[in-house]
């Protein structure tokens, strides 16, 4: 066996055991960090498969930035284990019956169609797949690239959307009541007349010491 | 040697053992939206799997999208969760029926 297929097979069993761990462990944080590794060892797989700009774009985008984010929130929620376990491995028949029923319909079809490509091979010396990926996702695809752009701006003001609110003890700042204020409704200007002699008493006791 | 098959069936097991966990774990929302992300990565694995092995890039540029709309899905799902943890202070399922669908 050659060191690719001794790869594919050590990560192959790396990530069915990780994604296992996912569904199966007892803690909501180390199945986030179960993820993690089955999201990394996918990255490898696809290095394997020469698709190296993805694996860096699933390395950055999901280990970096939402597995990061599940963590904070599951960490945040303080979770009542013993309840959301209740039950938990009493549907365990039926999830086995539909998923290895799944499972083995897939690789049946699958084994069976022996034609079609063969073996994966190596692309050429000088081939950049970031480059080629640019160059398809700029051309082709650049309509769909804006409507993702747009999609994640959606993401973004949603998420905040939903998850601020403003407390009544804290102070904030309202813009548009800033931007919508004038100098005259703050400033009042008054006209005094002008004094010009400045008539002063004598203080009265003074004489008479 | 590795052929396209090994990759498929891999994809094939990674998304049963996803559906296997959205069965048994109903009353987590969290580990729901993580078997999710699970389903979307053995797709995923089936489409770059693909692209190599008939050698067109399209695959991988839908991968490219289907990686930012589950980003954003993710995102939103767990804004959804904090902002639902704040009222009902759980993520139990059983809670959640206050529409009484």
């Amino acid at each position: 066996m050659s060191l690719p297929v001794v790869l594919f097979w050590f990560y192959g069993a790396v990530l069915i055991g990780a994604a296992l761990a996912v569904v199966l462990v007892r803690n909501p944080v180390h199945a986030a960090l179960f993820l993690v590794l089955s999201f990394f060892t996918a990255a490898a797989l696809w290095l394997l498969l020469y698709a190296e700009f993805l694996a860096l774009t699933l390395v950055l985008v999901y280990v970096g930035a939402v597995m990061v984010l599940f963590l904070f929130v599951v960490m945040m929620l303080d979770i009542d284990l013993v309840r959301l376990r209740a039950g938990f491995w009493r549907s365990l028949p039926i999830a086995l019956l539909v998923g290895v029923l799944m499972a083995a319909e897939m690789i049946a079809l699958l084994l069976r169609s022996s034609s079609g490509p063969g073996a994966v091979s190596a692309p050429a010396a000088d081939y950049s797949n970031t480059r080629a990926l640019g160059e398809v996702l700029y051309t082709d695809y650049v309509f769909p690239f804006e409507i993702a752009a747009v999609i994640l701006l959606v993401a973004i003001i949603a998420a905040i959307a939903l998850t601020l609110r403003q407390r009544k003890e804290t102070k904030y700042q309202n813009p548009s009541a800033q931007l919508a204020v004038h100098a005259g409704d703050r400033l009042k200007i008054v006209k005094l007349a002008s004094e010009t002699t400045v008539t002063r008493e004598a203080p009265k006791g003074e004489g008479a010491a | 040697m590795i052929a396209l098959q090994h990759y498929l069936v891999l994809g094939a097991l990674l998304f049963a053992i996803s559906v296997i966990g959205i069965v048994m774990n109903r009353k987590n929302l969290i580990v729901l939206l993580m078997a999710i992300e699970l389903m979307l990565l053995a797709v995923n694995m089936n489409f770059v799997a693909f692209a190599h092995a008939l050698g067109d890039l399209s695959g991988q540029v839908f991968v490219f999208f289907i990686l930012t709309v589950a980003a954003a899905e993710s995102a939103i799902g767990l804004a959804i969760l904090v902002a639902l943890f704040r009222n009902l202070r759980s993520i139990h399922v059983d809670d959640l029926g206050s529409l009484k669908g």
